[in-house]
C-alpha cells in the first residue's frame, strides 16, 4: 500500500509537469487548429534558460536563498521563453495562416529541429548537470515525499488557478474563447484576432517555461534533446484528455504521469514509454475525441 | 484571409524611416532571444562543474547582423519586390510563354541524368574518387527519394497524415538484418519478404486507426513509430538493443558475382579487373535507382487503377467517397500497406548498404525529414519530391564538404554542427516561400474531355 501511494505521488509530480506542457499544445490547437510541434523544444528552451539564470545567480552573488533563486529563474524563463514562442508564431506560423493544413505543421517541425540544434550549437551537446537545489525529504507514514515534489505540485496548482481565472473570468479569456469558436465572427465583433493568438502562444510558452524550470529542479540535468520526449508525451496527454479542452490537458497529463510511474513500478521500466503510447492508441480507438473532448460533428 | 492592420504612421513614414524602426525592433528582439544563449555558454570545467563562458562580442555581432538584415529587407528588398509585382500586374497578360524545353522534358532529362551520373563521376574523378560522390550524394539522396515517394502514396494520394513512416523503414531494415545474419538468406529473397513484412505492419497499424482522422491519426502514427523504436531498443535478446546488428551480408550480383574480396566469385576476379570498393557502390546506386523507378512506376500506374482513384477521392472528401459506395476501410488499408511496403524495400536496402543497423537510424527526426520532403516537393508530384530530396538532403550533405569555411572562421569551425540547424531553418523558409511545395500544381488523373488544372481553393491538398 505504501509502495502504491509512493508511486501515486511520483506520478502526480510527473503528471503536473506534463500537464503544464500539455496546456500549451491544447490551447494552440484549440485556437488555430495546428499541432505546435516546436512546443516541446520551447519547454527545453525554458529549462535551459532556467539553468543559465541559475548559473548567473551563482556567479553574481555569494549565496541566494533557494526560494528567491527559483522565483527569479521561473520569471526570467517565462519572459524569455514567451519571447521565443511569440517570435516563432510571428515568423513561421502567422504568414501561413489560412494556407493549407500541412504547411504550418511543416514549419513547426522545422522550428523544432532548428530550436534544438540552435541550443546544441550555442550551448554544446553534453548533458548539463546542476548541483541539487532542494534536497529535503519528508517521511509521512512510511511514504517519502521530497520537498521538490511538494514544490512542483504546489506551483502547478497555483499556476492552474491563475490560468483558470485568466481564461474564464477576464476579457482576454473571453476573446480567446471567442476566437476558438469562430475566428471570423470574433474579428467582426472587434476582437484583435492576431493579438489574441499571440497572447495564446505567450501563455503556452510561459507555462512550458515553468514546467522546464521545475523539470530542471527535479532531475537536476538538462540536455539540448530533452524537448522531444516530454513534448510528445505532453501532446499525448493533450490528445488523451481531448485536444482543445483545458481541464482535459491537465487530466491527460496526470493520467500519463500515473501510467508511467505505475508501469515502471510494477512491470518494466524499459517499456514505460511504450505503455504510455499504447494506452493513447487504445483510448483513441474506443474514444476518438479523447476523455473530455467534444465529439467532432461531421458536416456534409 | 490576410488581415493586415496598417497603422497610420506607416503611411506617413518614408521606407527608410520605417526600415530604421523595424531594424531597431528586430535588434531588440534578437538581443532578448540571444542574450543568454549566445552571450553566455555553459561549459564544464575540470572538476565537472558548470561554469559560464562570456561571449559578448559574438552576441553583439549577431544582434547587429539581424538589425542590418532587417533594415535592408524592409528598406530595399521589400519596396523592390512590390515594384516588380506592380510592373508585372500592369504588363499585358500576353506574356504567358510556353514552358521551355527544360521544363517540358524535365522528367526525361532527370531520368537520363540519374542513369549516367555514376559513369560521369567515374570518368571525371576515377574509381577511388567516385566513392564519396556516388555513396554520400547519389545513394543517400535516392534512399530519401524512395522513402518520400513511398510516403507520398499515404499522404499525397490517400491524404492520411502519417508521422511514423520510419517504423516501416525500420521493419524492413531489421527484417533483412535478422534474417540475413541468422539464416544467411540472400538479399533477393529478403527484399520482397521485407516489403511484405512492412506491408503487414502497415495493415496492423491501419486497423486500429481507421476511425481516426487528421491530427489524431498523426499522433497515433507518431506513437506507433516510437513504440517500434522503443521495442527495438529494449528487446535485447533479438535486436541486440541500442548496440544494433552488424555484419549484415552484402548484396550479390543476382548470385552470379559477389562483392566480397575473399569470395571465389569476387567481381574483380570474374571480370579480370582491378580491385576496388567502388564497384559495390555503383552497383548499389543502380539498385536503389531501380527500386526508385519501381516505386514511381507503381505510383503512376496505381493512380489510373480504381484503387488509386479511390485514394484520391478519399483525400478530397471522405464522406462523399463513402456515399459513392467506396469501401473506405479497404481503401485506407491498401494505402497504408502499399506505402509501408516501399518503406520496407528501402529499409532492407539501407541495411544492406550500411552493413549495420541500430535503433538510432529510425528516430522521429527521420520521419519528419521524409514528411518535409513530401510536402516541400508538392504533395503528389513525383518530380517535385525528387527535387526537394535533392535540395534538402544534397544541401545538408554538401555542408560536410565545406572545408574552406575553416579557413575563414578558424580551425574550430565545424560546418557539420550547423547541418541540422540549417536544415530546420530551410524547412521553414522554403515553406514560407512556397507553401504548396516546389511543384504546386498537379495534372488531374481523371478528367472529362480535356485536362484542366483545378484551382487549389477547391481541393484539400495542393492543386489538381
Amino acid at each position: 500500500m505504501q509502495y502504491f501511494v509512493q508511486q501515486l505521488i511520483n506520478g502526480l509530480t510527473l503528471g503536473s509537469i506534463y500537464g503544464l506542457i500539455a496546456i500549451g499544445y491544447t490551447m494552440v490547437y484549440g485556437i488555430i487548429g495546428m499541432i505546435n510541434f516546436a512546443h516541446g523544444d520551447i519547454f527545453m528552451v525554458g529549462a535551459f534558460t532556467a539553468l543559465i539564470v541559475f548559473l548567473v545567480l551563482g556567479a553574481l552573488f555569494y549565496s541566494v536563498p533557494i526560494v528567491v533563486a527559483l522565483l527569479i529563474m521561473m520569471v526570467v524563463a517565462m519572459l524569455l521563453t514567451s519571447l521565443y514562442n511569440w517570435t516563432i508564431e510571428k515568423v513561421a506560423y502567422r504568414p501561413l495562416r489560412g494556407s493549407f493544413r500541412l504547411a504550418p505543421l511543416i514549419t513547426a517541425i522545422g522550428m523544432s529541429i532548428a530550436l534544438s540544434n540552435f541550443v546544441q550549437v550555442t550551448q554544446g551537446p553534453r548533458n548539463k548537470p546542476v548541483p541539487p537545489m532542494v534536497s529535503k525529504v519528508y517521511d509521512i507514514a512510511g511514504v517519502s515525499v521530497s520537498l521538490k515534489q511538494i514544490i512542483i505540485v504546489v506551483v502547478t496548482a497555483i499556476l492552474l488557478a491563475i490560468f483558470w481565472y485568466l481564461v474564464n473570468k477576464t476579457a482576454l479569456g473571453r476573446a480567446q474563447r471567442a476566437c476558438e469558436q469562430d475566428r471570423k465572427m470574433a474579428a467582426l465583433l472587434g476582437i484583435d484576432v492576431d493579438r489574441t493568438i499571440s497572447i495564446t502562444f505567450i501563455m503556452g510558452a510561459a507555462l512550458a517555461a515553468v514546467a522546464g524550470t521545475l523539470f530542471l529542479m527535479y532531475y537536476g540535468v538538462v540536455v539540448f534533446s530533452d524537448g522531444f520526449t516530454p513534448g510528445v508525451k505532453a501532446f499525448t496527454a493533450a490528445v488523451l484528455g481531448g485536444i482543445g479542452s483545458l481541464p482535459g490537458a491537465v487530466l491527460g497529463g496526470l493520467l500519463i504521469g500515473f501510467i508511467e510511474s505505475m508501469w515502471s513500478a510494477y512491470f518494466s521500466i524499459d517499456y514505460k514509454d511504450v505503455a504510455a503510447f499504447s494506452i493513447l492508441a487504445i483510448v483513441l480507438i474506443f474514444l476518438p475525441s479523447g476523455i473530455l473532448g467534444r465529439p467532432e460533428v461531421e458536416k456534409v | 484571409m490576410a488581415v493586415t492592420v496598417t497603422p497610420e504612421r506607416d503611411v506617413v513614414a518614408t521606407p527608410i524611416q520605417r526600415a530604421l524602426r523595424e531594424a531597431f525592433y528586430a535588434g531588440a528582439i534578437s538581443l532578448g532571444l540571444f542574450v543568454l544563449f549566445i552571450g553566455l555558454k555553459t561549459d564544464q570545467n575540470i572538476s565537472n562543474e558548470l561554469i559560464l563562458v562570456q561571449r559578448w562580442g559574438l552576441l553583439a555581432a549577431v544582434v547587429i547582423l539581424t538589425a542590418v538584415g532587417r533594415f535592408l529587407y524592409v528598406g530595399f528588398a521589400q519596396p523592390a519586390m512590390e515594384r516588380a509585382k506592380a510592373e508585372k500586374a500592369q504588363a499585358p497578360a500576353a506574356a504567358v510563354t510556353a514552358p521551355g524545353f527544360l521544363r517540358r522534358n524535365f522528367n526525361k532529362i532527370g531520368v537520363a541524368v540519374l542513369l549516367v551520373y555514376p559513369i560521369v563521376i567515374v570518368l571525371l574523378v576515377g574509381f577511388q574518387g567516385s566513392l564519396k560522390w556516388v555513396d554520400n550524394f547519389g545513394i543517400q539522396i535516392l534512399i530519401y527519394v524512395m522513402l518520400a515517394w513511398g510516403l507520398n502514396i499515404v499522404i499525397g494520394l490517400a491524404g492520411l497524415l502519417d508521422l511514423g513512416y520510419v517504423a516501416f523503414y525500420a521493419v524492413g531494415a531489421y527484417a533483412y538484418a535478422l534474417l540475413g545474419t541468422h539464416f544467411g538468406l540472400s538479399f533477393w529473397i529478403l527484399l520482397p519478404a521485407a516489403g511484405m513484412m512492412a506491408a503487414f505492419w502497415g495493415v496492423m497499424l491501419g486497423f486500429p486507426v481507421l476511425r481516426l482522422r487528421g491530427d489524431y491519426l498523426a499522433i497515433v502514427t507518431l506513437a506507433f513509430g516510437e513504440i517500434i523504436r522503443l521495442v527495438l531498443i529494449n528487446w535485447r535478446e533479438v535486436t541486440n538493443g541500442s548496440a544494433g546488428i552488424s555484419g549484415i551480408p552484402k548484396v550479390t550480383f543476382f548470385g552470379l558475382m559477389s562483392f566480397n574480396v575473399s569470395d571465389p566469385n569476387y567481381i574483380a576476379k570474374v571480370l579480370g579487373i582491378a580491385q576496388s570498393g567502388a564497384y559495390y557502390k555503383i552497383f548499389l546506386y543502380y539498385l536503389i535507382l531501380g527500386l526508385c523507378f519501381l516505386t514511381a512506376f507503381v505510383t503512376i500506374r496505381l493512380r489510373r487503377l480504381p484503387v488509386g482513384r479511390a485514394w484520391e477521392a478519399l483525400r478530397e472528401d471522405e464522406i462523399a467517397c463513402r456515399s459513392l459506395g467506396i469501401n473506405t476501410t479497404t481503401t485506407k488499408l491498401t494505402a497504408f500497406a502499399t506505402g509501408a511496403m516501399f518503406g520496407g524495400f528501402a529499409g532492407s536496402f539501407f541495411a544492406a548498404r550500411q552493413g549495420f543497423v541500430s535503433p538510432e537510424s529510425f528516430v522521429f527526426l527521420e520521419s519528419a525529414i521524409i514528411l518535409a520532403i513530401v510536402v516541400l516537393g508538392g504533395m503528389g508530384s513525383l518530380g517535385g519530391i525528387a527535387v526537394a530530396a535533392l535540395v534538402m538532403i544534397g544541401g545538408t550533405e554538401i555542408l560536410r564538404e565545406l572545408d574552406f569555411l575553416k579557413a575563414i572562421f578558424g580551425p574550430d569551425f565545424t560546418p557539420e554542427l550547423y547541418r541540422m540547424l540549417l536544415f530546420g531553418i530551410a524547412m521553414v523558409v522554403v515553406m514560407l516561400w512556397k507553401p504548396r511545395g516546389f511543384v504546386g500544381s498537379r495534372e488531374p488523373t481523371a478528367f472529362l474531355k480535356e485536362r484542366r488544372a483545378v484551382s487549389g481553393s477547391f481541393t484539400k491538398e495542393g492543386h489538381g
